[in-house]
């Protein structure tokens, strides 16, 4: 009986140790191809067959190192840049930019395929990051709700504080969730910090109006939402692509999306994501073949239906779905990175003492 | 002689002198080789990289800078998330421990159908991510529940009259959905082996069964009572998920602030001051643990669970058993079918689609995770885990066990801190310590299973010791006296009576590794996704298709876990009888 649990341990131990060493096992060899590391948030995702085009055209290996979320990853890249996890790093927001710049960790390279993306989305002068795609963080409202009611849907972030609207909106906490600080920086920038009305009179005025605050995207949409979730509230802060993906993600069942988005004046924020090679890779030349590839019409092109954002690069046609559904704030609201490095644990500060408190 | 026979004979002594001198080391040197393992293994994945992070942290240019720790106390804030994080996990452990009881005891004590099968779902909560419980609760008490319309409809209300979300309810109802297994097991499985004579005995002398209860088993039961309301109480000192999620953002406990300060602030001098805080009071807390256990502890006579367990006769007992057992399906098991439920749900009816397309690879991504890979990645880790958890475990159960050994006070704590120290602190340590050979493991999968068995190794060593202690020295002795080697008595004496808690010790490391997330989605990791992660990068996108993938994934996951459960536990010591 002992031999029989020391058996089952042991191959209890072994069959693991197979399993976890396997990746481990394929070291390569000079001729063979190279490896070239990319790490991003959790969210990055990619066809198989646009890195295959990549990995056949230049004899290599594209490893993904998925590090956490946006916040978690980019720390992770600048607490190891004595000693670089990867040779690329993709998911540096325009939120974080500044943090990413200042640490330092990525080394300046202009790729070509550049002079496609508009100059509103280039954020780095010196083209350590370089933009890859852009989504808008917007309010949705379920439509249904407001048709049953008989109310009319929010158009304007002022709407918000109508009493008819009294307890139907679910924000995110700046603190812990990328969309939540987004739409905070919205209002900064909507509402601005001085004069008779600023961001922060607008967030009293939505605390009075019953706003609901979740720790993430994840609760408030899955949890909070009365189309996609178990919840009661039908106006949640979400991206402006989430009704086009609603109607994708449908199964065919729905031929219109459930939502529209509240795209007036400065209710959105532009979240644009960068990619940049990290310094100190032994992979230089194929770190920039890769990023030229990014912003080439091809993965551009597979970027929607693969992450729900808007490519950066103006030639990369849409697919249907966002053609039909997507659509794109005329004037989103405008906070630069310098400002939200400078300001970010103020503004969180102050929201938070006046919502939560 | 031929060539051939010579060759042979060499070999052989070859073979013998090897043979001998092996013998010798593992006689002469091994106890002490193997009693180090577990000391080795804390100190290289668990206080390394917890330096090197704190000294990255406090001391950047080489010397202290204590701008930080004065920023802790320049303020209430601090000091006002401790208070909550202390309080919570309190009345939480409280609320767990008394409702747990009478479940350990019916568990403990009777026998009744379906009996192996429960106690492997109710450890099903355990295993699941937060985010799909809080979707289960909201199902069930949410504004648009049954439960609430049914209310609204009975009494002619015009909001739904539940309303626990955002409240200190919720954290305390899931903290009892989640840990009602840890009491239930280990309390449970030590109680089973307690020797009923004793308690008998009691009533016989007048005692009433209350009085009997209270003075003659609890005091029995209380090494493993304390052990279980410990990791219980660890496990909601450092709660992150369920209070950032169902308590809502006006609810912060240390390890969500580390958290907070780590990810989003990058204030990691601030973040280390509050993990070093965290981890001095489990340390404290620990402390005195050890203390109060190696009071209660005492030799007992325990005895196979075929003599203490009985089938429920009189109609005191079926109510006693029936009632805990509705009580277990209405707390831990409606929740786990509101999610099956939901699975199955399409938006126009019940069918498979969710599942069937958990199979295909619609938009041909790199990220595409087979369900069958899913699983066989978490079983591996969780396979590993529970191999490492086990050697780990066994060895310092032991090295504590010895009460004469001064070494022991000091060494508990030391074993429990890692179940308090904060998850994301570490993962940052890996990141900067484990950046060079010969432990260039920043990468490698194996630091998914070394994660896991940080935490998982406690429970071992938890479950295992108060039996450990509990063994009577007269047996060891008169097997001794008897002639059997110190192997020959470990192996007759010791192995039978502690294999239950080995068992026990076996299916928390198996579930800690199957739902472990926290840990690992803050450590980068190769692409070897397990089930949770599968999950996670489901609810990452809108749609109603993928949210029920994330439902189906999730019902897989609780089938594999219980199933899991199950084929653990029928490995029994079968020659001596279940103990």
């Amino acid at each position: 009986m002992k031999k029989q649990l020391c058996l089952l341990l042991a191959f209890v131990i072994l069959t693991g140790l197979a399993t976890a060493c396997r990746p481990a096992a394929a070291t390569p060899t000079p001729a063979g191809p190279r490896t070239l590391v990319l790490m991003s948030h959790d969210s990055f995702a990619v066809s198989e067959d646009v890195i295959a085009e990549f990995e056949e055209a230049h004899n290599a290996k594209v490893q993904f190192l998925p590090s956490g979320d946006a916040g978690a990853a980019l720390n992770q890249a600048i607490l190891s840049k004595a000693n670089p996890l990867a040779d690329v790093f993709f998911g540096v927001d325009n939120t974080f930019l500044s943090r990413a710049l200042q640490a330092g960790i990525f080394e300046p390279y202009k790729p070509r395929g550049l002079e496609n993306v508009p100059d509103e989305l280039k954020l780095d002068p010196e083209y350590r990051l370089v933009p890859v795609d852009y989504g808008d963080v917007c309010l949705n409202y379920d439509k249904s709700y407001f048709e049953e009611k008989g109310l009319t849907p929010p158009q304007t972030l002022e709407d918000l504080t109508r009493p008819e609207l009294k307890g139907l909106t679910v924000v995110e906490n700046p603190a812990t969730s990328s969309p939540g600080l987004c739409f905070l920086l919205a209002t900064v920038g909507h509402f601005g910090e001085s004069g008779d009305y600023t961001y922060l009179d607008f967030w009293r005025d939505m605390r009075a109006n019953d706003v609901l605050v979740t720790e993430g995207w994840e609760d408030a949409y899955w949890g909070q939402s009365t189309w996609a979730g178990e919840g009661n509230r039908p106006i949640v802060v979400s991206y402006a692509t989430s009704p086009a993906a609603e109607v994708y993600f449908s199964e065919g069942a729905l031929e219109e999306p459930p939502t529209g988005n509240v795209l007036g004046d400065g209710a959105c924020f532009r979240q644009i994501e960068f990619v940049g090679i990290l310094k100190g890779t032994k992979n230089r030349d194929l770190a920039e073949a890769f990023i030229d590839f990014m912003l080439s019409e091809h993965f551009q092109e597979d970027i929607p239906l693969q992450m729900w954002v808007f490519p950066a690069n103006e030639k990369a046609a849409l697919p249907q779905v966002f053609l039909d559904f997507a659509e794109i704030p005329e004037r989103p609201a405008v906070v630069s990175p310098e400002a939200i490095a400078k300001n970010r644990e103020a503004w969180i500060e102050a929201w938070t003492e006046v919502v939560l408190r | 002689m031929n060539e051939w026979m010579n060759g042979r004979m060499m070999n052989d002594k070859h073979l013998l002198f090897a043979y001998s001198h092996i013998r010798t080391f593992t006689i002469r040197y091994s106890p002490f080789a193997i009693r180090l393992l577990p000391l080795v293994f804390l100190a290289v994945f668990f206080f390394y990289p917890l330096l090197a992070i704190f000294r990255l942290s406090l001391a950047p240019q080489g010397h202290l800078d204590l701008a930080a720790p004065a920023k802790l106390v320049s303020t209430t804030y601090y000091a006002r998330t401790l208070w909550f994080t202390t309080w919570q996990a309190t009345v939480s452990t409280l609320l767990t421990v008394i409702l747990a009881m009478p479940g350990a005891y019916i568990f403990a004590r009777y026998r009744f159908p379906g009996k192996s099968l429960l106690q492997a779902l109710t450890t099903v909560p355990f295993v699941m991510p937060t985010i799909v419980v809080a979707a289960a609760f909201n199902a069930l008490l949410g504004p648009r529940s049954h439960l609430n319309l049914a209310l609204m409809a009975l009494f002619g209300l015009q909001r739904p009259p539940i309303n626990l979300q955002h409240t200190i309810w919720i954290i305390l109802l899931a903290h009892v959905f989640y840990n009602y297994t840890v009491v239930l097991r280990i309390v449970g499985g030590f109680w089973a082996n307690l020797n009923p004579r004793l308690e008998e005995a009691a009533r016989l002398l007048g005692a009433d069964s209350w009085r009997a209860f209270w003075q003659v088993t609890l005091p029995l039961l209380a090494p493993a009572l304390v052990a279980a309301a410990l990791l219980v109480f660890i496990f909601c000192f450092t709660s992150f998920g369920v209070v950032l999620i169902l308590g809502g953002p006006r609810f912060a406990t240390l390890e969500v602030e580390i958290y907070r300060q780590t990810v989003h602030l990058f204030n990691l001098p601030l973040a280390a001051t509050l993990s070093l805080a965290q981890i001095t009071l489990t340390l404290a807390m620990t402390s005195v643990y050890t203390r109060l256990q190696a009071r209660t502890a005492r030799p007992l006579q325990l005895r196979p669970q075929q003599t203490t367990q009985r089938w429920p006769t009189t109609w005191r007992d079926r109510a006693l058993v029936g009632g805990n057992v509705v009580f277990m399906v209405v707390l831990l098991l409606t929740p786990l079918l509101a999610l099956a439920e939901r699975s199955l749900w399409t938006g126009r009816g019940y069918a498979l689609t969710n599942y069937s397309e958990l199979f295909v690879n619609r938009r041909g991504s790199v990220f595409f995770v087979p369900p069958v890979e899913a699983v066989r990645n978490s079983l591996a880790f969780a396979a590993l885990t529970v191999g490492l958890a086990l050697v780990l475990g066994v060895i310092g159960a032991y090295l504590l066990a010895d009460r004469k050994s001064r070494l022991s006070r000091w060494l508990d704590p030391i074993f429990m801190l890692p179940l308090g120290t904060s998850a994301v602190t570490l993962g940052f340590g890996y990141i900067i310590a484990l950046d060079r050979p010969p432990l260039n493991l920043r990468t490698s999968p194996l630091l998914i299973p070394i994660a896991h068995t940080l935490v998982a190794f406690p429970f071992v060593v938890r479950a295992v010791l108060p039996v450990l202690r509990g063994i009577h020295p007269h047996l060891r002795e008169s097997a001794s006296v008897l002639g059997a080697s110190p192997a020959r008595v470990w192996r007759e004496i010791d192995l039978p009576i502690v294999s239950r808690a080995l068992l026990v010790g076996a299916v928390f490391a198996f579930t800690i590794s199957m739902g472990e997330f926290g840990a690992t989605s803050l450590i980068a990791r190769p692409q070897m996704p397990t089930m949770p992660i599968a999950i996670y990068r489901f609810l990452g996108q809108p749609g109603a298709l993928n949210y029920g993938q994330a439902l189906a994934m999730s019902t897989l996951l609780m089938l594999v876990c219980a199933m899991g459960f199950l084929s653990i536990e029928r490995f029994r010591y079968g020659e001596v009888g279940e103990f």
